[in-house]
């Protein structure tokens, strides 16, 4: 059994690279033109490049740190926030309608809005970030504390804790799946943020990069920057599966 | 229960009272806020000159357009993947390799191969919406009864029979949650790629309004924008009980 995922995950790698393969030949064909579609090697190449000159390595920091700084501020708010709404019956029925009715706005209409405040610096790309990533957690935080058993709060009254136990020992832990899951939603909000405020603002990551590259008509620096994008994205939401497999080892075990 | 009804709505009026008599009491001059009075007497403006209409045209056409081939492909993508195991294990680097790519970073390939307009922008939210198309309607048609797929069996329905008959009509309801979440993605999508370069559309108007520093337009814009937001989402909700009542919510957490 083991044998056959081994053999099958060599057979997907294969068809993968069959269509780098493919993508190779189109480009050496030059049946797309080479302005637009570099084959892979050019690509390789320019990020070999981008890296061995620091450049490349530069603007991945940039980007990471964007989205790192805006996630870890629209965790923490977030998680506070959904936990101080989610424990009250009185705020879950006045606030969270609100909360609902601004769920389907497209976030990044308030970057004007932002931009207005704040101008096209550092700060206004952190507070666009988080006020986008905030709500997936938020939302979810809010879910994960309406859910919880109540035989557990009823436990918890007759041991008579304090709301704050009951938040630290008992709501918090049980809605952590909901939790882990809205983080890893915002994660993926982060890094689009992300390279759209570097594009608007210029500031320095990846997406200023790609624009910059596609304005000069550099197509091979730009697949390599997008590449780049695509390998942030997979890493990070990889990371984020191994931590909630970590931090929910004892649901599992639980179960 | 009049109460209770009411009791969503008070947040938002209290806070657009405060910011009123804010605005009001402070004289407020200020390049990114405006009392409620004057954002809506903006909104009014701009529906009344077709401003806003237009450019509600112009982002709702490429959200639709892009959502519809975007959808197709996906589910197209989807059934093939959930219908055929091998298939499926074959596609799994590729599909795992582009799916993290960020719509919004093929904004400048877009930009030089079509230009600014609609393709560029429909190409992008296309993209975009394969992904969740596919992956749920992967798993939508994996966790079709077994013994559905015996009964076609068989009966000798060939392939494309099943798909049609048995396979699209068991899938249908978390297809359409599918495109449901789609359809959200697209005009989020639509909205970002507009506000990040392409001239056309809502997101350009807001950009302009910022610019120009009406600090009321912009916020008129952003009221709109959530509000179109808002009723696609709801329309989408309804149609979802409408079509098919209980057995779409089965498949709205997955």
């Amino acid at each position: 059994m083991k044998r056959a995922a081994i053999l099958w995950r060599v057979a997907s790698v294969l068809v993968a690279a069959g269509f780098i393969a493919a993508w190779q030949l189109i480009a050496n064909l030059k049946l797309v033109s080479p302005v637009f579609l570099p084959g892979p090697d050019r690509a390789w190449a320019a990020l070999v490049r981008g890296f061995s000159s620091g450049d490349l390595a530069g603007k991945l920091i940039g980007t990471l740190e964007h989205m790192a700084y805006g996630w870890f501020a629209a965790s923490i708010a977030g998680i506070g926030l959904g936990a101080l709404i989610g424990s009250s019956k009185m705020m879950r029925a006045y606030v969270a309608p609100s909360l609902e009715f601004l769920r389907p706005l497209p976030v990044s209409a308030i970057i004007p809005v932002a931009i207005a405040m704040l101008g096209l610096t550092q700060g206004m790309a952190l507070f666009v970030i988080a006020f986008g990533a905030i709500w997936p957690i938020m939302l979810a935080t809010i879910h994960g504390f309406a859910a919880v058993e109540p035989r557990l709060y009823e436990v918890a009254r007759s041991l008579q804790m304090s709301r704050a136990a009951i938040i630290a020992k008992i709501a918090l832990p049980s809605a952590l799946p909901d939790i882990l899951a809205g983080m890893r939603l915002s994660l993926t909000v982060a890094l689009i943020l992300s390279v759209v405020c570097e594009i608007l603002a210029g500031l320095d990551g990846l997406g200023h990069w790609v624009l910059l590259s596609a304005r000069a008509f550099r197509s091979a620096d730009l697949f390599a920057g997008v590449i780049l994008l695509g390998a942030t994205g997979y890493v990070t939401s990889i990371a984020m599966s191994l931590l909630e497999q970590r931090l929910l080892a004892w649901q599992a075990a639980a179960r | 229960m009049s109460l209770d009804r009411t009791k969503p709505l008070l947040l938002p009026l209290a806070l657009m009272l405060a910011l009123e008599l804010w605005a009001r009491l402070t004289q407020l001059q200020s390049d990114s806020l405006a009392p409620p009075s004057a954002i809506f007497a903006a909104l009014a403006a701009a529906l009344a000159d077709l401003s806003i209409p237009i450019a509600t045209r112009d982002t709702l056409f490429a959200t639709f357009a892009g959502l519809a081939i975007g959808s197709a492909i996906g589910l197209a993508l989807g059934i093939a993947l959930g219908v055929s195991r091998p298939l499926d294990r074959l596609m799994e680097v590729t599909v795992e390799a582009i799916r993290p790519i960020p719509s919004i970073a093929l904004l400048p390939i877009a930009l030089i191969a079509l230009g600014f307009g609609y393709r560029m922008e429909i190409v992008i939210v296309a993209f975009a919406c394969v992904w969740p198309m596919l992956i749920m309607t992967r798993s939508a048609v994996r966790s079709i009864e077994p013994r559905l797929m015996e009964v076609s069996r068989a009966l000798r329905l060939s392939a494309p029979q099943r798909i049609a008959k048995v396979v699209i009509p068991a899938a249908l309801p978390r297809i359409f949650v599918a495109f449901r979440l789609s359809a959200g993605i697209a005009l989020i999508v639509a909205v970002t790629v507009e506000i990040a370069i392409n001239p056309i559309g809502l997101g350009a108007g807001i950009m302009l309004a910022q610019q120009a520093l009406r600090a009321d337009l912009m916020l008129a814009y952003l009221v709109w924008i959530g509000a179109i937001g808002y009723a696609l989402n709801m329309l989408l909700i309804v149609a979802q009980r409408r079509l098919f009542g209980r057995a779409a919510l089965a498949g709205d957490h997955p």
